[in-house]
């Protein structure tokens, strides 16, 4: 009850009035504001490097001016040129996605039935989930690889997506399994008596208010599938499913012994984005609890 | 509309325990009947029951003349109104409201005249599209009792719908209730632990005690005559006093002083066992008086002299706590009672005696008292089963 309570947006931002009303003392303002700006400082310092070296000219690249001496944009059109980033970009977008859903929809079946049932096996199965997220993935590589040639799935799409799901669903069921224990039992008892299937109660009352535990989940199951190195390295060899993580490894530079750093910083920064635009999209439903006001208080 | 019946039905739980132990009831079409009891008496289980949100273990449970056993709630045409409310949080009151018949695919206009119809009884009418965290306790809980009125089903269900509302909202709610109930005639089942409810809203009452239906009667008759101890003590406020007495010789000696019993009971008293048997004696609060107000005070009844510890004047009438020596009668029942009342870790919670006293009474703390009490009024139980001894 009080974890539903102190999700929802009102008594939280009551209290941040009356806590700015009292006022803490000034030197403990100022402390919070140095700390804060170190760790801002620390976590975004290579970033910016980062976007400072996609837009220099390959001559200054190595110059050592966090400015750019000479702004261009020649990496990024260089890497849009080259069908290996741009077809890259295509499979990175496509299995995410897939395997966000198919771990957001698997999961939260398996979620609400370790949440809401009693059912034999039930400590086993989360047990082994558990397992199976603390597996070493490098010790999968060799099996895997192996493996997904006979069976011919190396270098495709579930190829990629089948170890994405096993290694992002322990992690999805733990993250939504905790929001459908948050949701008050009376909700789904009342659907049913209000005449609802089952299924009627989980896809019109419970999912709607679990909502924000599956864009969580999703997001979370997004960037793990967005970031992987690799599986995408081991389990491909061309473009057919090669996404551009394992993409930008196989950057060239103009001749052979010039590096492709402004290329991959160009690619790095292009990647990001999406992760960016993701969070910010979904920063307010994340934090926002729905269920306040489902029961008293 | 329909009657209900519960035909020995049993619930137990999967550990074994046993929650509703043959539970017999009948309920006539349109009665309003009420379960109560203290926590834990299977009140809510034979409630969920009736609603099918719990299996039943053994027995048959009739609905409209249907065994409805295993059928699930939205087969058994019931509406519930629960304790939380569970009102939709994502829905409007006006979706809440109507989700049941959008369920059913009733058609809209329908269900907004429907839901409009409802929200007029209930004063909801500039609510409707407001969220549910938008609103108070008190317009939750009309939302929760408009939900259930929209269906117009066979059975209406409420599990303690009013034990989130403060004090005063609560007495106002339970009218309105008994009024929703009369003007639409439909048969409800209502649990409740109140038993000030349980007094003034059901046509008839059941006391419930761990598991074990202890009387079904309509309230008038619960207060008069209560048919064991577990039932004298749970119905009434302040509680019944109980003493421990025996009789002999056509007199029942307590620690008060002798009562003599009216002919009816004492030929009951003595038919039940004769001289020398432990009892258990029973007075209500207001069948107790101060003397000097009591005119022919001795014949009608007994006189005897208390010290009063606490005074407690309430306006319409004044209360009178005393100690007795020889001690307050103690079993089971009552430990259990005095357990779920909270009293137990009063120091001297459970031995005190109430009086309740005319407030002309001249009564002063720490000053003894002459108390009457009206022997015809008392009640008598049986301490080995605690069955009341009846004339």
């Amino acid at each position: 009850m009080t974890a539903i309570t102190s999700t929802s947006a009102a008594p939280a931002s009551a209290r941040a009035r009356t806590r700015r009303a009292s006022g803490p003392p000034a030197r403990a303002l100022a402390g919070w504001t140095v700390a804060n700006l170190v760790i801002l400082g620390l976590s975004l310092l290579p970033l910016l490097w980062l976007v400072s070296l996609s837009f220099k000219t390959p001559a200054s690249i190595s110059d050592g001016g966090f400015w750019p001496s000479h702004w261009t944009t020649a990496n990024y059109r260089g890497i849009f040129t080259t069908s290996l980033f741009t077809r890259a970009l295509i499979n990175s977008i496509g299995i995410a996605l897939i395997a966000t859903l198919l771990a957001v929809v698997i999961g939260s079946m398996a979620a609400y039935a370790i949440a809401r049932l009693a059912f034999p096996g039930k400590g086993l199965l989360v047990g082994l989930s558990l397992l199976i997220a603390m597996f070493p993935q490098i010790s999968l590589v060799s099996p895997l690889f192996n493996l997904w040639r006979q069976l011919g799935l190396f270098d495709t799409w579930p190829g990629l997506i089948i170890p994405y799901l096993t290694f992002s669903l322990p992690l999805a069921i733990y993250t939504l399994s905790a929001f459908f224990r948050e949701i008050p039992w009376d909700l789904e008892r009342a659907a049913e008596v209000d005449g609802a299937t089952p299924l009627q109660a989980f896809m019109k009352v419970i999912a709607p208010l679990a909502a924000p535990g599956m864009v969580t989940t999703a997001i979370l199951v997004f960037i793990f599938c967005w970031n992987d190195f690799l599986f995408a390295i081991s389990l491909t060899s061309t473009n057919s499913a090669r996404t551009v993580p394992a993409a930008i490894a196989f950057f060239t530079g103009a001749s052979q012994f010039a590096e492709p750093i402004g290329s991959i910083a160009a690619a790095a920064v292009i990647i990001t984005i999406p992760i960016i635009v993701f969070v910010l999209l979904f920063q307010r439903r994340i934090v926002a609890g729905l269920t306040s006001g489902a029961v008293k208080g | 509309m329909a009657d209900i019946v519960l035909d020995h039905v049993t619930k137990r739980f999967g550990d074994g325990q046993v929650a509703v132990d043959d539970a017999n009831l009948e309920i006539a079409d349109g009665e309003f009947i009420i379960l109560v009891g203290p926590s834990g008496c299977g009140k809510s289980t034979t409630l969920n029951m009736i609603a099918g949100l719990e299996d039943i273990s053994e027995g048959e449970l009739r609905i409209g003349g249907r065994v409805v056993n295993d059928l699930s709630p939205k087969d058994r045409d019931i509406a519930m109104v629960f304790q939380s409310y569970a009102l939709y949080p994502h829905m409007t009151v006006r979706q809440n409201m109507g989700f049941a018949l959008s369920i059913a695919k009733t058609p809209k206009t329908e269900i907004n005249r429907k839901v409009e119809e409802a929200a007029k009884v209930l004063d909801l009418t500039a609510y409707l599209d407001r969220k549910p965290a938008n609103l108070s306790g008190g317009q939750r809980q009309r939302v929760a009792m408009g939900r259930a009125i929209v269906r117009d089903p066979k059975v209406f269900l409420m599990d303690e719908p009013l034990s989130n509302l403060d004090a005063k909202l609560r007495v106002q709610m339970r009218t309105e209730v008994s009024r929703i109930q009369d003007r639409l005639g439909t048969t409800m089942v209502y649990v409740t632990h109140d038993q000030t409810e349980a007094m003034t809203l059901g046509d008839r009452v059941a006391v419930m005690r761990s598991g074990v239906i202890q009387q079904v009667a309509p309230p008038r008759e619960l207060y008069d005559a209560p048919t064991n101890l577990f039932v004298a003590g749970f119905i009434g406020s302040p509680a019944m006093n109980f003493l421990p007495a025996t009789y002999t010789d056509g007199v029942l000696r307590t620690p008060l002083g002798d009562l003599v019993p009216d002919e009816a009971r004492g030929g009951a008293l003595a038919a039940a066992g004769g001289d020398g048997r432990p009892l258990i004696v029973g007075i209500r609060p207001e069948h107790f008086e101060d003397a000097s107000l009591v005119e022919d005070a001795t014949g009608r009844g007994v006189v005897f002299g208390v010290t009063v510890d606490v005074l407690e004047h309430l306006g319409s009438d004044t209360y009178a706590y005393f100690s007795v020596e020889g001690g307050r009668a103690s079993i089971a029942e009552l430990d259990e009672l005095a357990a779920d009342a909270g009293t137990v870790d009063v120091p001297g919670g459970a031995e005190r005696f109430v009086a309740r006293l005319d407030v002309a009474s001249q009564a002063r703390e720490h000053e003894t008292l002459k108390l009457w009490v009206d022997t015809s009024r008392i009640h008598v139980f049986d301490p080995a089963t605690g069955a009341a001894v009846r004339g």
